[in-house]
């Protein structure tokens, strides 16, 4: 993964030459006359020669990031590995979990299913940059008083999630909150516990 | 993930010249093309950022006509109180869709191109006909259960997974798509296609061609229209089935009604047989029932999901007892 996202990578065709796999490959079969014929789809390829640069210009938290960065690579991924910002986490990868839950231009979005090519110019806000200095975002400190995690690895998602939801304003009622937080699954199940701490920052 | 060129349109004429490429994409919210793309099962070489091209606009026009561009997020949509308020089917059927957190992303447009969730399409280790042409369907004799009985073909039975597109299909939206050629309109039922002989290819839409925005023509009696959907779980789940429903109703009886049905069919299924059994017919729920028949006279069960068929019925019994109903 950091070769994807080594700012300083200039993309090449390289690694080993295909006539150097071949001998290889044709060493390792102690000179079966069919190796090369077995060895003509498998065209060697370094995982550099794969990779598509593209520059993104980001606010992370904030501050200005600027990447060159292979297209393939995940809002998710990019804060993780290239912004070494661990906080956001990787639960399914296919939008079904909401671990990876950040905000982008203030809205909540799974950043699993999101490139970050396509966040060039967005102001993200990850778990990371609620809090102002030592003082906890409100949401924060909500989760920790109603203890509204266990293992904690959903937390990071179901806060971000929860911020989101507050300034969308369309929660109304425990149903709503509900409803409107399915997307950010708790396997310890404290799902109560959450509810309480989002209604408590919804009405203070 | 396959790698592919990433280019940032900056407006709609230099995304679809760079569309006309073989095996390009466009991407808007990319809630399901990057999930594909990941399971290796969209693999475009091109891939074109269309979120910059400011089709994000609702408009209302002064004969009622609503336009709704392309790049309209699904929440904005759902939360937009003139559809709250003049066609509650469409908001319902969108915040019944998905999460908050895809639906922030989703957009109309892609909304449309929304590929089914048959658990074989999604599994590259099977045959499938939508996503490797002639290899065979595995859902036929498969777990079938969330597959369709209506508008199915012996090479495929896939579910439409789309709430949003039933509840359009009911107020029969005009699909608006530019190409380098013009713009053309789609009337939505003329948009997705059956499986038949190929079910590779799911929508009119052709190669080079950008959808731009979403009409729907005003539809007076449109306030007294719901969405209904039955799924396996209260929330962020497919339908079984769902029902989207509108009624003109006058003196107890029903004037014209609007029906459309999901998780049951191979495309958004606007029954027109049902609307023409509740047109002038009492509003009660026999003529509810009978419409639900209607509807689903031509289902055709497989081995696990014939309990659909009735379970359809019901749900369109539920959604016009609803609309029915109301004041």
């Amino acid at each position: 993964m950091s070769d994807l996202l080594n700012q300083d990578e200039k993309p090449h065709r390289g690694g080993s030459t295909r006539r150097e796999f071949l001998t290889q490959i044709t060493m390792a079969g102690a000179g079966l006359s069919f190796a090369p014929i077995l060895v003509k789809s498998v065209t060697p390829t370094s995982a550099l020669a794969l990779i598509q640069p593209v520059k993104v210009n980001l606010m992370v938290n904030g501050l200005a990031k600027s990447l060159t960065i292979d297209s393939r690579v995940t809002l998710l991924d990019a804060l993780r590995e290239g912004l070494a910002m661990p906080g956001t986490k990787k639960g399914c990868d296919h939008g079904q979990c909401g671990a990876c839950t950040v905000l982008v231009n203030d809205r909540r979005i799974n950043s699993c299913l999101t490139l970050v090519a396509m966040c060039d110019g967005a102001q993200i806000t990850t778990i990371e940059g609620l809090a102002k200095g030592d003082q906890l975002h409100p949401m924060q400190e909500a989760f920790i008083k109603h203890d509204a995690f266990q293992c904690g690895y959903c937390t990071p998602g179901q806060i971000c999630s929860a911020v989101g939801l507050v300034k969308e304003g369309h929660a109304k009622t425990d149903a709503n909150i509900r409803e409107l937080m399915s997307g950010n699954i708790c396997r310890c199940g404290a799902y109560q516990n959450i509810l309480e701490a989002i209604k408590e920052v919804q009405t203070t | 993930m396959q790698p592919f060129k990433f280019i940032r349109a900056q407006d709609s004429h230099a995304a679809i010249t760079a569309a006309l490429t073989n095996n390009a994409k466009f991407i808007a919210g990319g809630t399901n093309m990057i999930d594909l793309m990941k399971l290796n099962i969209e693999k475009p070489t091109q891939v074109i950022d269309i979120n910059g091209l400011k089709l994000d606009k609702i408009e209302i026009f002064s004969n009622g006509t609503i336009r709704i561009g392309a790049l309209v997020k699904n929440s904005d949509l759902a939360y937009h109180p003139t559809i709250i308020k003049s066609y509650p089917v469409l908001s319902e059927a969108l915040l019944s869709g998905a999460s908050a957190q895809l639906r922030n992303m989703a957009t109309v447009g892609g909304n449309l191109l929304q590929r089914t969730r048959c658990p074989y399409f999604y599994d590259t280790t099977y045959p499938c006909n939508k996503r490797a042409p002639g290899s065979g369907c595995s859902a036929l004799n498969g777990y079938n259960r969330n597959n369709a009985v209506l508008g199915t073909s012996d090479k495929c039975i896939a579910t439409h997974p789309s709430d949003m597109c039933v509840a359009l299909a009911a107020l029969g939206a005009v699909i608006h798509v530019q190409s380098d050629s013009g713009v053309r309109e789609i009337p939505f039922n003329e948009f997705h296609l059956l499986p038949g002989e190929t079910p590779q290819f799911e929508t009119t839409l052709k190669h080079g061609e950008l959808i731009i925005a979403v009409d729907i023509p005003a539809i007076a009696y449109g306030a007294r229209s719901h969405y209904l959907k039955v799924r396996d779980r209260a929330s962020y789940e497919f339908a079984l089935s769902s029902a989207a429903v509108a009624l003109d109703i006058k003196n107890g009886r029903i004037l014209t009604a609007r029906v459309a049905l999901g998780g049951i069919g191979t495309k958004p299924w606007r029954s027109l047989a049902a609307e023409k059994v509740l047109m002038g017919a009492v509003n009660n729920e026999q003529s509810y029932r009978t419409a639900a028949e209607a509807a689903l006279s031509g289902a055709k069960p497989y081995q696990h999901n014939a309990f659909k068929i009735e379970l359809a019925k019901r749900t369109l019994v539920r959604a016009l007892a609803t609309v029915g109903g109301m004041s």
